[in-house]
């Protein structure tokens, strides 16, 4: 990877660190979310500055090119946080059905 | 049934509603001429009609949702009430006067003698007063094999919204798990592995005087939630033991 690519991942990567860290901090985004978009970051900046790591991930499962890697990655990462926030909607889908539930209940007339 | 029956002191009639305006009065009207010492609540589920005022008008005890979340949910409600405030037996039925009030009797008559825990009024060993179109005649005798193989006992009408709770029915769909949306068949196969007794009793009903749920893109929606949702409860294959409902009912 060219100096310049190499420059720009990272500080794409730290960008992206810091922006979490900073929603967190402004109690913009729970620490239980976080933490798999923290994962991310460091993911990337790992990947930028350790070029060789992406080489050798590509070779041991047979992918020729290293960007498909990052693709191939960084799609299965989408498929399973969606998975995730779909689970997390069925349940406050729930915690809101039981809410008002109650709110009806409590509001006996 | 007696109306002097202790009993009738201890059993709610839950009428679950949305946007039921129209036919409420005529219901409940026929509910308190026909069974006068039962108790009756609506669960108004977020109705645009005004169901819930007039169900206080004419003297209801109403609980509403701040909108709308599925007959599932509202039925839930009223069992939730129906369980605190001590009541041993639930009838419940749709408010768009497909049930006749009339026949109240007959599935309290399962409850009362301890025949059932969930007893399920069946158009198909009574009578259908209206014609079923063809798909939804097959899509229904679709889930009844289902049902029926699934629970090992004949169950003809498991979409029907006309049945019968007792305690131990209250606790396991309250406390576990009753669907928000079409609570049919999976709620008969999750009965089942709960160790609750289920029994069918003839019924008639009539024509929905409201627009029918299952329409448009709906019916393939219900048929998908059915299927999974059926499979799903068959898959938690806790043996029906009475020991686990009473452990329930404890």
């Amino acid at each position: 990877m060219p100096f310049k690519q190499k420059i720009i991942a990272v500080l794409m990567a730290l960008g992206l660190l810091f922006f979490i860290i900073e929603v967190v901090r402004r109690r913009k985004l729970r620490e239980e979310y976080a933490w798999l978009w923290i994962m991310v970051g460091a993911i990337v900046l790992l990947l930028s500055l350790w070029e060789n790591l992406l080489n050798a991930l590509s070779r041991l499962i047979g992918i020729q090119l290293p960007a498909n890697t990052v693709f191939y990655f960084g799609l299965m990462f989408m498929i399973f946080i969606n998975l995730h926030f779909s689970v997390k909607i069925s349940l406050l889908t729930n915690q809101v059905k039981r809410l008002t539930q109650e709110l009806a209940l409590a509001k006996k007339k | 049934m007696n109306s002097a029956d202790p009993r009738a002191k201890r059993t709610l009639v839950l009428i679950p509603v949305f946007n039921e305006s129209r036919s409420l009065p005529g219901l409940v009207g026929a509910i308190r001429a026909l069974q006068p010492d039962l108790d009756v609540v609506v669960v108004d589920d977020g109705s645009g009609d005004g169901s819930g005022r007039i169900a206080r008008d004419l003297g209801c005890l109403v609980f509403s949702h701040a909108f709308n979340l599925g007959d599932g949910a509202a039925r839930q409600t009223g069992f939730l009430y129906a369980l605190r405030e001590g009541y041993d037996y639930v009838v419940h039925l749709d408010g768009d006067c497909q049930h006749s009030p009339a026949e109240i009797p007959r599935l309290l008559g399962e409850l009362w003698t301890g025949e059932a825990d969930l007893v399920v009024g069946s158009r198909f060993l009574g009578a259908c007063a209206y014609r079923l179109p063809l798909a939804k005649k097959i899509g229904m005798r679709i889930f009844s094999l289902i049902c029926s193989g699934v629970t090992r006992r004949k169950i003809t009408d498991p979409t029907s919204g006309f049945r019968g709770l007792n305690r131990r029915a209250l606790l396991a769909f309250t406390e576990g798990y009753y669907p928000q949306h079409f609570p049919d068949a999976d709620v008969i196969i999750s009965a089942y592995f709960q160790g609750l007794k289920i029994r069918e009793v003839p019924v008639t009903m009539s024509a929905s005087q409201s627009r029918d749920l299952h329409r448009g893109m709906t019916i393939i929606y219900y048929i998908y939630k059915m299927l999974l949702s059926s499979f799903v409860c068959s898959l938690r294959m806790r043996y029906p033991t009475a020991e686990a409902a009473n452990d329930r009912a404890l």
